[in-house]
């Protein structure tokens, strides 16, 4: 990073805005209508590439080292290690009265 | 190393912008950034863990789940989203003013973030004290009614322990804010230095980034959804 | 025509005297000794407690202490050691003092949140001391639900209090190191130039930020259940009390290696010096510190065997857990292979690193029995389990805390520490550790549950001697603590480089000047290297 760092124009702030305003309001009619377990992927993914632009945009990591391209993805990958080794117990339980719904 | 570049680091450490340990600013500031994103990797799994308890139970009581997100406020839930993707905005602007040593104006920007973050803030305390009338704070005023799902107190603890963690991390962004905002109006920052606003940007970034998830998994699990 | 030398500056310890000085200092240096005695008292309170509780096991009858005093005792023991000694002795101490030395740096990359790691610390220890007093805790130091959640009396909420607190001193010096190892390397000091205490430290830096987080929000969580009884962990609310133990472990594993990893960089450090060769395999030994802590997240599971956790996860757990022995596995074989064919000489540190090696691969291979399922059945909650994690923490981590504490001693204080009485007091130690915790393999194995004060009287044999053992232990202990303080005074003035070993800390005073090198230094060999000590040959 040089003195000023990467100056991104005016206009790249207010599109990455417009989007990120776009897909808050697709994800919230998306949840109006019934697409079963594609709810969640459609909410998951649409919450994705917000979070996608405002990483890569609003916080400059697509201008920085690879090093930061690294951290900021490190804390997400941990976090999809703990879901799937957790889930490794949940999903697999034997069914017990009371449990499960 | 240039020859140069000694003595322009002793002037830098000589007027303060420059870490006496540090040979440059370009070393300073690399060294800056990375520690606040090993600081938000932790915030990250901090989150992180909330939302490990939120796969959990939603895993073995989806119905309570998607009875709770019924009864909360999408209409305000959607707001407050696209107040917080403002101040997100203001908060970005006012980095880049920073980046452009224009100290004032990055000064009102922020202050346009709290501002920003204010309202988020009220129409939150307005939601709590609608599921406070309803009786559905577990643990404090917990009546719901006849016939609701057994384990709806687990959605609504998390709902309250996830807003509330995140609206705390606001709070703690509203005040480092009054302090950068005093900073940078008062020219304490220059175009080589204005690491205290990258770093607030960093760290207000993070607190949208919560929320863009935070937003669908507890206000739009499928149903037409509750209102104010 | 050489002019006038330039006077020596003053070294840390001198030049800035007062409270405020230490109090409100940045230097690394001071920092460090900070932690030394924060550490130090904190160990004291511990074991203290470890002092009680084997005393009261003395007889197979509960006659000292009631039940739920001795439960407090051994969850105050083990809240005490793990959290406020093991966790921060080797990085806050050893870590804070010489990672910017090691690297060429004038301090670390963020000084005032160092100093402000050392206060969050010490109001954690705090906290958590204050709720021993008024009255301690008796869930144990794993907290479990719903027990820690809803029933129990104690102090609970006050001692995590200190414990949530003073995580964040770990996360801020896991993020300190991180920033440093990247971005303050002196000119030429490549990544595999680096001495693997260093890599050992930004391995134990990765764990500590991904990890420590985790637990503070499970702590949060059982206060919050404890206060508002929301249900979270209450099975009749709907709650999981195993989720708390998946939150728990899911740091508290990987914590373990927080504790072993800077110790296996110190032995790396103190083998190397007193083999006079360099390490053998450097880039598997720092490779294997990385493979360490990724893996070390991935096993937490195998706390869990039989607590209600799936038997398809704890296969899973069972399996990633014999993966994890590997990297370990892979130090102690290059440690080995660096002691082979050096010329060893058997100074205090390196008896302690000595011990290390012995008593470390013990301890990690009754891990290994321990993660195979079928065993766990029998010994888990025996004290199969406790010998275990004693023989890799205080027989793996306090050994190599004391190896590097001797080792840097004279750079650290400008002394030399008593060499015959180390040497003999590191016997001792020795022979009280092994003394107290094998038989207590034996007693894991012959069905003695942990945590309990009765036992059958068929046991109380070996309870004697594991007790004896402790006492050894104990005046080992408390010897170093006193030849230590002792040569503050006492102890001859150290030389830059006494043990003759390689490694930019050693290239500056004992002490070192506050801003640690006159000029940056420039790095030009490779880790270990040393000068040819006769003319090559044509």
């Amino acid at each position: 990073m040089s003195e000023h760092g990467h100056v991104l124009p005016l206009r790249v702030y207010l599109a990455v805005f417009l989007a990120l305003l776009g897909g808050t309001a697709l994800t919230t009619w998306v949840a109006t209508h019934d697409l079963g377990p594609l709810n969640d992927a459609v909410a998951l993914g649409i919450a994705g590439t917000k979070s996608a632009l405002v990483i890569l945009y609003f916080m400059h990591v697509r201008y920085q080292t690879r090093l930061v391209w690294v951290f900021s993805l490190a804390g997400f990958v941990w976090l999809v290690l703990f879901f799937i080794l957790i889930l490794a117990d949940y999903e697999t339980r034997l069914p017990v009265q009371g449990w499960g719904g | 190393m240039s020859s140069a570049a000694p003595q322009l680091a002793q002037g830098a450490h000589a007027d303060g912008s420059l870490a006496h340990h540090f040979e440059s600013h370009a070393q300073q500031n690399q060294a800056a950034t990375l520690g606040m994103w090993a600081f938000l990797v932790q915030e990250v799994m901090f989150f992180g863990g909330l939302f490990t308890v939120y796969l959990v139970y939603r895993t073995l009581h989806p119905g309570a789940f998607a009875e709770g997100s019924a009864h909360l406020p999408r209409d305000l839930g959607t707001l407050n989203t696209g107040v917080l993707i403002g101040s997100s905005l203001t908060m970005a602007l006012a980095v880049r003013c920073g980046q452009l040593a224009q100290g004032k104006r990055a000064a009102l920007l922020i202050v346009a973030t709290m501002a920003l973050a204010a309202v988020f803030l009220g129409v939150k305390a307005v939601e709590y004290g609608h599921k406070w009338e309803d009786g559905l704070v577990p643990g404090l005023r917990w009546n719901p009614a006849a016939g609701a799902d057994a384990h709806l107190n687990l959605f609504y603890a998390l709902y309250f322990v996830m807003t509330g963690c995140h609206a705390l991390h606001m709070l703690i962004g509203l005040v480092l804010m009054v302090f950068v905002a005093r900073k940078a109006w008062r020219g304490g920052y220059s175009g080589a230095n204005y690491l205290g606003i990258e770093c607030l940007g960093l760290y207000w970034h993070f607190v949208d980034l919560v929320w863009i998830f935070l937003f669908p998994l507890l206000y739009l699990l499928h149903g037409p959804g509750g209102h104010a | 025509m050489s002019a006038q030398a330039t006077p020596k500056p003053p070294s840390y310890l001198g030049g800035e005297y007062g409270m405020r000085s230490w109090f409100l200092t940045l230097d690394h240096k001071r920092i460090g000794l900070l932690y030394l005695l924060g550490v130090t008292f904190f160990f004291l309170v511990g074991g203290i407690f470890a002092v009680l509780l084997r005393l009261e096991l003395l007889t197979p009858a509960g006659d000292l202490f009631q039940s739920e005093t001795y439960n407090k005792l051994f969850t105050l023991h083990g809240v005490f050691m793990v959290f406020f000694f093991l966790l921060p002795a080797i990085p806050a101490v050893l870590g804070n003092f010489l990672l910017p030395l090691m690297i060429g740096a004038r301090d670390l990359a963020f000084p005032r949140i160092n100093l402000l790691s050392w206060y969050i610390f010490m109001v954690g220890g705090l906290f958590t001391t204050y709720a021993m007093l008024a009255g301690g805790v008796d869930t144990g130091w794993t907290f479990y639900t719903p027990y820690s959640s809803t029933y129990a009396n104690s102090h609970v909420i006050a001692t995590a209090l200190g414990i949530f607190i003073s995580g964040f001193s770990s996360i801020l010096t896991g993020v300190n190191f991180i920033a440093t190892i990247h971005k303050l390397r002196a000119p030429g000091l490549t990544w595999f130039r680096l001495p693997l205490f260093v890599w050992a430290h930004y391995a134990t830096s990765l764990i500590m930020v991904l990890g420590t987080p985790v637990v503070a929000i499970t702590i949060l969580l059982v206060a919050v259940e404890r206060l508002l009884h929301v249900g979270i962990f209450d099975p009749a609310f709907g709650g999981d009390p195993v989720l708390f133990q998946h939150m728990f472990w899911f740091y508290s594993h990987p914590a373990v290696y927080i504790m072993i990893l800077p110790a296996m960089g110190v032995i790396s450090e103190v083998i190397a010096c007193f083999s006079r060769k360099r390490v053998f395999g450097y880039s598997f030994v720092a490779f294997s510190s990385l493979a360490i802590a990724v893996l070390g997240f991935l096993v937490w599971g195998h706390h869990m065997f039989v607590s209600g956790q799936s038997l398809y996860a704890g296969v899973v757990f069972s399996l990633l857990s014999m993966l994890v022995a590997i990297p370990s596995a892979v130090k102690v074989f290059n440690w080995t292979a660096t002691l082979y064919r050096g010329s060893i000489a058997f100074d205090a540190p390196m008896m302690y690193a000595l011990g290390f090696i012995g008593l470390f691969t013990i301890g990690g291979l009754t891990g290994i029995f321990l993660a195979t399922l079928a065993v766990d059945l029998h010994v888990h909650d025996t004290y199969f389990v406790i010998a275990h994690f004693h023989f890799v923490m205080v027989g793996g981590t306090v050994m190599a805390y004391l190896a590097g504490l001797h080792f840097w001693w004279p750079k650290m204080l400008g002394r030399l520490y008593p060499e015959l009485l180390a040497r003999v007091t590191a016997v001792i130690i020795f022979v009280g550790f092994n003394l107290t915790f094998l038989p207590q393999f034996v007693l894991g194995y012959l069905g003695m549950p942990r945590r309990y004060h009765v036992y059958p009287d068929e046991f109380q044999v070996l309870n004697v001697l594991s007790t004896a053992g402790a006492s050894i232990l104990g005046l080992g202990f408390a010897l170093t603590a006193v030849y230590l303080t002792w040569s503050l005074r006492y102890g001859k003035k150290a030389v830059p480089n006494p043990f003759d070993a390689v490694g930019l800390e050693w290239t500056v005073a004992s002490p070192p000047p506050a801003h640690n090198f006159e000029h940056v230094p420039s790095v030009h060999h490779e880790a270990y290297e040393r000068e040819r000590e006769e003319p090559a040959r044509v």
